[in-house]
Parts: C-alpha cells; structure tokens; sequence
C-alpha cells in the first residue's frame, strides 16, 4: 500500500464519520426544543450499532465475493483481513472507510421520521435496514449488475443517498402524518444549530468525495473541487430562487442548498470536472428548493425534508453525470456523457439502477416498517407525542432553565 | 414602596438601563419574555413555509423603589423605551407589602 494513499484514506474516513455528529446537528436544529435530543441519538445510534452491524456481517454482504446480487459470508466477522500481507492492509482500511458511509445511510433516514418514531422501533429498524437494503444495493452498484450495466456512482448518489430518501418516503407513509401537520407549523428551534451541522457535513464530505478516489491522486483533487464547487453552487442557488420567491436569503436556504448541491455532486465527483460542478450544483439547488413543497401535495409527512434533499438530489446527480461524465478529462475508462460525445448510454444505464434501487429500497423498507408496526409498534402515543420524545423516551431534557435538577 | 414592572423592546435594553441608573435607580432585574399585545406577532419563513410567531420576544424589568420616586423612573423608562410604533410596551407600577434584603435581613425602604 502507497503511505500517502494510506494518509489520505484514513484521514477520509474521520472526515466520514464525523458528518454523522454533523447531520444530528443539521437535524436536531430543525427541529423543536422537545424533541432535539431524540434527533441527536437517532443519528448516534447509528454510530454505536452499524458499526458493529458492519464487521460482523454488512461489509461482507455489500462486498465480498462474485455474485452480481448479494456479496457472500467469507469476510464475516473480518476473516481473512491482515496487515502483513502483501496489501498492507489497505483491506482492512477499506472496510473501515466503507463503515463511515454504513453508519450515515441509516442516519440520513432519520430526518424524515421526526417527532413521533418509536426509539426502540427506530433502533432496530437501522440495522435492519442496513442489512436488507444498504448491504445489497451496494453489491448492485459497486460489483454488481448495475456496475455492470456501465453505470457509475462515484460516492454514493444511488447506493446512499436515492436509497436513503426512497426509505425515508416508505417510512413516513408507514408512520403518517405527524398530529397537527400541515396545518400547524413546526418551525426549526435553533437555526445556529443547523448552520454548524451544515458547516460539518460540508467539511467532512470531503473525506466523503476526494476519499472516494480510494488514492491519494488527481481524481481526489478533482473529487475535492467538485465537492467544493457544487456546494456552493447549490446553496447559492437555493439562497437566490427564495430571495426571488419569498422576499429573503434565509439562513435555512443556504444551508439546505450547500447540502443539496453536496448530495448532487456525490455520484459525480470522480466522473466530471471543469464548470460542471456548477451545473449540477446550481440545477440541483433550484429542483431540490422546489421539491420540498411537494410533500404538502403528496400528502407525506417528511418532515425534514429527507426526500426533496436526498432523494431528490441524488438523483439529479445520478442522472446528471449521464450529460457531463468526462472519461478524457480523468483519462479512465468509463462511459462519456451526452455532452462529451458519448450519447445517452450512460444515461440509460443511470436511469435503469437508479429505478432498481428505488423499487426494491421501498417495497423492503415498507415491509420492515410494517412488521415492526405489527409487532413492537412504530409510533409513540399520543400524548407522548405532544408532550415531546426527549423526555418521555430518553429520560432528558435538551435545554434546562435551572429547576430541581441543579445544584 | 412600588414595585415598577415594565415591558420593552429587548432592543431598548441598554438605553433604558442608562436612563434609570441617571434617576438614581441602584438595582433591576431583567427576564427574556415572549407575549402579544397589538404589535401581535410577526411572520418567519423556513425553506418556504411561513410561520406566523404571536410571541414576540421582550425584556421584562423589575424594579423596587420609595414611593415618591416611582412615578419618575416610569418615565425615565418611558422617555428611553418609545420609539412611537406599536409594539413599546407597557409600564405598571404596584404596591409592594414587604421588602426584605437577604444578607443582612434589613426590611422595609432600608431594603430597597
């Protein structure tokens, strides 16, 4: 193994793992003061279980072996992995890098659920997920058919973000409606709070995207401008169509936007390169800020906005690199995009896993969702639902005024 | 002894402090408030959505005093607090039973 590769990658999966912590802190901010540390510990949960979830079984089952479907048990419980060997290690380093992106997936689900899922529901329903969905669209996508088909995902628009955001929608039409919603308002409690999480998740889809190169070399540099380029694309975007529509550049566009453009880019980020990043940056920015509304239409109850941000943007991404894939630019070899001489191949075989990952992530989650409502139950009662989840499910209280518990 | 109880924009904090300092006030205390009166509430937009807020914030000022100087520091607080939009404030002034000053048990007008 090359040490600077090495340097790189393991700096990559910190940068990871710490966009989990960033993501409950995006969340928790959106949401209201009784319900902020239920957000927190959905997403930390995630960070005490997948990983334990992934060495046992997950990374074997997303990874290792031929089949075009489902990987096999030989990596189980991390046989077979050694640092001596003639690897170094790097194996090994991959399994933990790929963990990083295992323990977000589940958590990107979070946001949508918001204010009324059962903790103990929510905890099980991660590493199942996890399992049953995460584990083998990501054989599909990276060593499975859909690879074969010439599709490309470079971080994880289809295997991550589209396959987070269908489960999201799945999961809130099992769940429903949140009581008093549209009608009543659930305005974000601590808009600072939102704003630091998006400044982490920033930072740290860094590791995410340049990482992803799985090298220290041009790729990941150009991963890296991508990464920066379209975040900043897409919050400006998003910033500027709600000036023009609602009066004001709200702090709450901004960041949505940066998260937006960030998903976007993530299946792209290997694959394209000069001012595309913009275009992506700045198309998702606008359709994302637009899809938010139609979950008033649809009549879902999403109630961070997971699918208008994630599975919305990732698609978008997803399909995008399908127009602006650059094989010359990065000298590798994979499908050109329509605007680089290589027709609508590329986009086609985007389009086919995209659809794939779609239909079988919301029937499965579906099915999760409704046997864990006919068994342990998915939703708090209703008092506990206006009376807050922090209290009620955790024993805690986000924000004490003082009172019999100082002192 | 008066207890002057007053409502204002948290924004007139500062000057309505310097105001009542200058009319010879020695102690207030402040609370962060939320309430309505006929400013009523103010509109607040997330990814679109308008929420209308009825509790807009302001700071609550209480202060203890002689009977004979209340009615100046209410419009010492008044003169500082106006800008002539709705939304001012209001200003009480009650009568007050007992003071006592903890650390040395002092009681009455020597409390204040």
């Amino acid at each position: 193994m090359d040490t600077g590769d090495a340097a790189w990658l393991l700096t990559s999966a910190a940068l990871v793992l710490f966009m989990t912590p960033g993501l409950a802190l995006f969340y928790g901010g959106m949401d209201r003061t009784r319900n902020v540390l239920n957000m927190l510990m959905m997403n930390f949960w995630c960070l005490l279980i997948i990983p334990i979830v992934w060495v046992v079984v997950g990374y074997s089952l997303a990874q290792s072996g031929d089949s075009s479907w489902i990987g096999n048990l030989d990596a189980a419980f991390l046989r077979g992995f050694s640092i001596t060997g003639e690897d170094g290690g790097f194996d090994l380093l991959i399994v933990a890098f790929l963990g990083m992106f295992a323990v977000i997936t589940p958590a990107l689900i979070s946001g949508a659920v918001a204010d009324r899922m059962k903790f103990s529901a929510w905890a099980i329903f991660a590493p199942i997920w996890l399992l049953l969905v995460f584990a083998p669209v990501f054989k599909w996508v990276y060593g499975g058919w859909i690879a074969d088909l010439g599709a490309l995902d470079f971080a994880g628009g289809t295997a991550i973000h589209v396959n987070a955001g269908i489960a999201a929608l799945a999961a809130v039409l099992v769940l429903g409606k949140r009581k008093g919603w549209p009608g009543e308002g659930h305005p974000p409690h601590s808009m600072p709070l939102v704003m630091i999480g998006a400044g982490i998740l920033w930072f740290g889809w860094f590791g995410f995207n340049a990482g992803s190169a799985a090298a220290a070399n041009g790729q990941a540099v150009q991963a890296f401008m991508n990464t920066f380029l379209a975040a900043a694309a897409a919050g400006l975007a998003w910033a500027v169509v709600e000036k023009l529509r609602d009066g004001h550049f709200t702090n709450l566009g901004a960041a949505s936007g940066i998260v937006a453009g960030l998903v976007a880019i993530t299946p792209a980020a290997g694959f394209v390169a000069g001012m595309s990043p913009i275009w992506i940056g700045l198309i998702a920015g606008v359709i994302c800020c637009f899809a938010v509304g139609w979950k008033t239409k649809g009549g879902y109850d999403d109630a961070l906005d997971v699918v208008a941000v994630h599975f919305v943007g990732g698609l978008i991404g997803s399909l995008l690199i399908g127009l602006f894939a650059d094989p010359v630019f990065f000298g590798g070899d994979f499908l050109a995009g329509a605007f680089y001489g290589g027709g609508f191949e590329l986009l086609g075989a985007q389009a086919i896993g995209n659809l794939a990952t779609i239909g079988y992530c919301f029937v499965v989650t579906t099915i999760i969702m409704l046997a864990l409502k006919a068994t342990i139950g998915v939703r708090v009662s209703d008092e506990v639902e206006s009376s807050g989840l922090d209290l009620a499910e955790h024993a805690e209280t986000a924000y004490s005024t003082g009172g019999a518990s100082v002192g | 002894m008066k207890l002057i109880t007053a409502i204002v924009r948290p924004g007139k904090l500062d000057e309505v402090k310097e105001a009542v300092k200058a009319a010879g006030v020695v102690g207030m205390t402040v609370s962060e408030v939320t309430g309505f009166g006929r400013q009523f509430g103010h509109t607040e937009i997330y990814r679109g959505a308008e929420y209308k807020v009825e509790f807009v914030p302001k700071s609550k000022i209480e202060i203890l005093s002689d009977d004979d100087v209340a009615d100046g520091i209410a419009e010492a607080i008044a003169s500082a607090a106006k800008t002539d939009n709705v939304g001012d404030g209001k200003i009480w002034i009650t009568d007050v039973a007992a003071v006592v000053r903890i650390r040395t048990g002092e009681r009455g007008t020597d409390a204040i």
